[in-house]
């Protein structure tokens, strides 16, 4: 019985987060047409654009090959196991023993890889310039979410998230000032991987700037839905990557019953609400940067990451 | 000594590394003096918090002196003398922000790996101290040493104070008189400097420092 049950909130978690990452974009955009006093399109709208997206027939172009077919399925398959490994209500599933920081980092790393190499099948000059600068921001965002990764598990002593936000809930933290480097650092990367503003702006379709939508530049029907909802899932998984490091209290442990899962379910549902809307303030009230710069902005990640695990070396103990 | 109190340090000391490298990613110059004045504020928390701790309470007058000198005197006179020189307000530097930042992040690995074996006797806090001091010392050198323009060498000068006072109030204090005259010693270096830039500046229309370089003894 107790199987069963572990099975069933498994299986939960895969749902639940299957079905919040669009209603999370949704929000997200919501807040931002709110704070520059528009309307804004409903909340359910990124539901709507996918069925419609997945209604559409595919368009192919001719000397696309089947990298170009493969990978969307590859992408979204990564991105939703990454995103279902994070603890987002309860610890101690029956998949948190493969739920390591650096699994995630590297499923990741494989959704960004199969993007590119998508971006550069099909020969046409956007996708190229957009595979490109993906890698440029992926040289420095990856190293910096590793040394990320590397203090918090310094700290915790385990890689594995479960055991990691059950430490951050206990006594035993403290006030540490590599944790607030490594908070500000892990922000910043996942601004940069979710192609949010001041790096990427997901809502246009500019030459001289766009880095994820040139990549899909070519996408067309279901492809583009799957690949749409994996997007939406990575910025679901950052959120609730940084909400389980970070902020873990009201995360149920496993094995309770199922009133005290609901009541963790909204707690869940709170941090990511405050989580998107904070975004949206941020995301509104800054600029985009030059894509030159970015090098400097994630350097500057990579440099708190590096500094934040340096620091734990001379503070109180290992 | 309990762990809040080490902890409250450590943020502290910690912080002022952190806003040492601000220093560095600064491309403007104003923005420079907002995040000196930062530095000058956090290191000020930094010796007060110390001050209650080690209870000695001469050290609350070398908070006060670093408040009030440092994070608002200097800033503003800086401020107001960059106004005047009319010059402009990017900063230049020799090699790119990006490669500064990792050279910085050595310098810390390096302070680090120096004072800890050295320091194995000293109290946690002690050895904290000077290891983030050093590593704030060298972080003010390097910006003397990658920037180009003669207002963030001056930056550069006064965040090595900074570091020198955390160094200072970490190895159980040093004499009141000899901060008073620190301090005093800062603000006349301000005056000269200040004095010195109007003339680079009269001369050479910038305060690029390479400007100077002609004019120096033995070149081939």
């Amino acid at each position: 019985m107790a199987v069963i049950l572990d099975v069933l909130v498994q299986l939960g978690q895969l749902l639940l987060v299957l079905l919040l990452a669009p209603l999370l974009t949704g929000y997200v955009r919501k807040i931002k047409a709110r704070l520059l006093r528009r309307q804004g399109p409903p909340l359910i709208q990124p539901y709507r654009d996918l069925l419609k997206l997945i209604r559409k027939e595919v368009v192919l172009a001719d000397n696309a090959s089947w990298v170009f077919r493969v990978a969307p399925y590859v992408i979204f398959a990564t991105t939703w196991v990454a995103a279902a490994l994070v603890p987002t209500f309860a610890t101690g599933l029956m998949l948190s023993p493969a739920a390591d920081l650096i699994a995630i980092v590297a499923l990741l790393g494989s959704a960004r890889f199969m993007l590119a190499l998508a971006g550069l099948d099909v020969g046409t000059s956007f996708g190229g310039i957009g595979s490109s600068r993906e890698m440029m921001i992926a040289t420095l965002a990856e190293p910096a979410m590793l040394m990320i990764a590397f203090t918090v598990s310094l700290l915790a002593g385990s890689t594995q998230l479960s055991s990691v936000a059950t430490f951050m809930q206990g006594p035993d933290v403290g006030l540490r000032v590599s944790l607030a480097m490594a908070l500000v650092g892990l922000i910043m990367v996942a601004i940069a991987e979710n192609a949010r503003i001041p790096v990427d702006n997901p809502a246009t379709h500019l030459e001289l700037t766009m880095v994820h939508e040139a990549m899909i530049l070519e996408y067309s029907g279901r492809h583009l839905a799957v690949i749409e909802l994996a997007a939406s899932l990575k910025l679901l998984l950052y959120m609730s990557l940084i909400g389980c490091v970070f902020v873990p209290w009201g995360v149920a442990v496993a094995g309770q019953d199922l009133t005290v899962y609901a009541g963790s379910v909204v707690v869940y549902g709170f941090k990511l609400a405050i989580g998107g809307f904070l975004l949206a303030v941020f995301e509104t009230a800054i600029a985009k940067m030059r894509v030159f710069r970015v090098s400097d902005f994630l350097g500057a990640a990579l440099m708190l990451g590096l500094l934040a695990a340096l620091l734990l070396f001379v503070s109180r103990s290992v | 000594m309990d762990r809040f109190a080490l902890d409250v340090a450590h943020l502290f000391a910690g912080g002022l590394v952190l806003v040492s490298f601000m220093l560095l990613y600064q491309d403007r110059m104003f923005s420079l003096l907002n995040i000196f004045a930062l530095h000058a504020l956090v290191v000020s928390l930094s010796v007060a918090w110390q001050a209650h701790i080690q209870s000695a309470p001469h050290l609350y007058i070398t908070a006060a002196i670093a408040l009030i000198v440092k994070a608002i005197v200097i800033p503003v006179v800086l401020h107001r003398i960059i106004v005047q020189l009319g010059i402009h307000r990017d900063i230049d530097t020799v090699v790119s922000i990006g490669q500064t930042m990792l050279g910085g992040i050595a310098l810390v690995a390096l302070s680090i790996l120096v004072m800890h074996p050295i320091t194995s006797a000293a109290g946690t806090l002690v050895r904290e101290d000077l290891a983030f001091a050093l590593s704030v010392i060298l972080l003010g050198l390097l910006m003397m040493v990658s920037r180009r323009n003669a207002v963030s060498q001056v930056i550069g000068f006064m965040s090595i104070e900074n570091g020198l006072i955390l160094a200072a109030t970490g190895a159980k204090g040093m004499p009141l008189v000899v901060e008073i005259s620190v301090a005093f010693s800062i603000l006349v270096a301000l005056i000269v400097i200040g004095i010195f830039l109007f003339r680079i500046r009269e001369r050479f229309d910038s305060v690029d420092i390479h400007a100077l370089d002609r004019f120096r003894g033995e070149q081939p």
